[in-house]
């Protein structure tokens, strides 16, 4: 498992809503990379060789499928994925979060040296309303010598359809005003099972942890996030709301399992109607 | 065993208890065999769900195995799911019983009882997938992927050399007691075996070995390759002559992954029950009443009620790749 950490930071601004607004992120560094970075518990992303700590699956595919794919094959699910990962960062929060239900078409073309482009028609589910969606996406895998994050672009029918501020409100009151600081370990635990109260919390975890799937899936990846491990509740002086956060990513590729240290933003939902840039 | 809760996650010795009931308690169809020795010197064990054989033909063999990944738990629940349906539905449903005079199934609940057991001590060995075998004396990782010793293209791809690797090989092919007690008792018997299914969890899709056609299954979720996957039992088995071998992949597509909610447990194991009979069947009526495929197959899935539209997709699936292909 990938262990995260997240520090997830609510806060109110202009547009106020319950959203990631910035995130960073520290991973630890297996023992044998560690003399490139120092040995705290806690490095930024940037200062470690990042192609070190995944694990590559040996035996890549050399040549891709070009052309129309396979909507159920691994090439166009795999990049279906990334839309879900995207969508996730974008409009999620506690009370939003995408699946993706299914693929139904996709075409794959090689652009120049520098990349691989998909084009994919999908039908995405939005777990907490049981609604499903269809969405058009592109996603863009750049192929450097080091790992680069994808590129996605996405439309979709009617993601924000339904409002999701009177229970981001509710929640950023009830975590701000409670007297001791909420905590939760193990969402969820080893029989799958949540406490309902600790529910927001995994979902939070779900949408920081995208963030780190969105910016680490490539064509030979298929991130999902498989536990909160803990998420802790931060003291802050402001309208923040702030949170340290340790998730597990499985890969299903791989069957890598990593440790993710994960600091994210989020803002109070506010009384604006528009969520999103 | 009339007590033993189905839709929990049990632990391995609740599962060896539960076993020894269930033959006590049906000593006409049920008998257990110890077939191996796991690295931490556990026994391996099936039982083997049959009934006599009247007109004195020779039976035909279908095997099912869970567990090969330790953190996949629904794929043990649904290997004892499996066994206490047919415990409880062949003396009322004729065409089960004429199946089960002419075919033993050989259910083995947990091949890798070592790693069951060890994703059952805390909260952070939950997700072990490996054996926990130690190849060297001061090597610091543990375990072997099963599902990558077979002798099937082993260490070619999707594996790795690194033994502290989810995906690590092992030392050569065969070299875990886990998969060389399958590939010797299977081996034994490769004649008579009709199916080889093979329980895994966290994709929900059913994958075919090389050589098949592609087929798209509707809850698909991945399909890792088409390519021979290199040391796994379903290709193994195809490789030895095994006609119908497949991996049965259960819920979730990753909502929940491995840490699939025991309230789950019902829907995923009917869902995967229907599926795995309508295989069998399949399978029984081409070797003993070697019917035109689709009527049989149609007559057939009548007897067993279908609990979900999903199970029944498969099913007509799988039927026109087998028309399509004109299988042997």
């Amino acid at each position: 498992m990938f262990p995260l950490w997240l520090r997830l930071y609510l806060s109110r601004d202009k547009s106020r809503t319950l959203r990631p607004k910035s995130l960073r992120v520290w991973k630890p560094i297996p023992a044998q990379h560690r003399s490139f970075c120092s040995h705290f518990l806690h490095y930024f992303l940037s200062h470690c060789p990042q192609n070190e700590v995944f694990s590559e699956e040996e035996g890549a595919e050399d040549v891709m499928a070009t052309g129309e794919l396979n909507p159920n094959h691994y090439p166009a699910q795999r990049a279906a994925k990334v839309v879900q990962h995207y969508l996730t960062t974008r409009y999620g929060s506690p009370y939003r979060l995408f699946g993706l239900q299914r693929v139904h078409s996709g075409n794959a073309e090689d652009v120049g040296d520098s990349g691989r482009k998909y084009q994919l028609e999908i039908a995405v589910h939005e777990i907490i309303s049981n609604t499903t969606q269809k969405c058009s996406a592109e996603v863009f895998f750049p192929h450097g010598q080091k790992q680069e994050s994808p590129q996605v672009q996405a439309s979709c029918e009617e993601l924000l359809n339904i409002s999701t501020k009177a229970q981001e409100e509710a929640l950023y009151q009830q975590y701000k005003m409670n007297q001791t600081l909420i905590s939760a370990q193990n969402l969820p635990d080893s029989h799958g099972h949540i406490e309902p109260d600790t529910k927001p919390l995994w979902h939070l975890g779900i949408v920081a942890s995208s963030f780190i799937m969105l910016k680490e899936s490539n064509e030979n990846t298929l991130y999902n996030m498989a536990q909160v491990a803990n998420i802790t509740q931060l003291a802050t002086e402001n309208d923040q709301l702030k949170f340290d956060c340790h998730t597990l990513l499985h890969d299903m590729v791989s069957q890598v399992n990593t440790h993710n240290y994960e600091l994210l933003d989020a803002l109070e939902n506010g009384r604006k109607s528009k969520l999103f840039p | 065993m009339e007590n033993y809760n189905y839709t929990k996650y049990h632990p391995m010795d609740e599962i060896y208890r539960w076993m020894e009931d269930v033959e006590r308690a049906n000593p006409e169809l049920v008998s257990s065999t110890i077939y191996g020795y796991t690295y931490e010197r556990r026994n391996i064990t099936l039982l083997k769900l049959g009934q006599n054989n009247t007109a004195g033909r020779e039976k035909k063999v279908i095997w099912m195995d869970c567990g090969i990944h330790a953190r996949e738990w629904i794929a043990p629940a649904f290997c004892q799911w499996f066994v206490k349906e047919i415990v409880n539905s062949y003396k009322t449903n004729e065409k089960l019983e004429q199946m089960l005079q002419n075919l033993d199934i050989y259910v083995t609940p947990v091949i890798n009882v070592d790693g069951y057991i060890f994703t059952w001590t805390n909260n952070s060995n939950r997700l072990w997938r490996k054996s926990r075998s130690q190849s060297l004396p001061n090597s610091t990782c543990y375990g072997v992927d099963l599902n990558r010793n077979f002798k099937a293209n082993w260490g070619t791809i999707g594996v790795s050399f690194d033994s502290c690797e989810n995906t690590y090989c092992g030392e050569s092919a065969g070299s875990e007691p886990e998969a060389q007690a399958v590939m010797d008792f299977v081996g034994a018997m490769v004649n008579q075996t009709l199916c080889f299914l093979t329980i895994h969890s966290a994709g929900q899709l059913i994958l075919l070995p090389y050589g098949h056609p592609e087929i798209s299954a509707p809850n698909y979720n991945e399909l890792v390759s088409v390519d021979p996957n290199s040391g796994s039992s379903r290709d193994w088995a195809r490789l030895i002559g095994i006609p119908f071998s497949y991996t049965f992949e259960l819920r979730d597509k990753g909502k929940f992954g491995h840490l699939l909610p025991e309230n789950q447990i019902q829907l995923a194991c009917e869902e995967a029950y229907v599926g795995a009979l309508s295989i069998i069947t399949y399978v029984h009526e081409k070797a003993f009443n070697n019917s035109i495929v689709s009527n049989s197959a149609a007559t057939t899935v009548k007897h067993f009620t279908l609990a979900s539209g999903i199970a029944m997709m498969i099913w007509s699936t799988i039927m026109a790749v087998f028309v399509a292909t004109g299988f042997i």
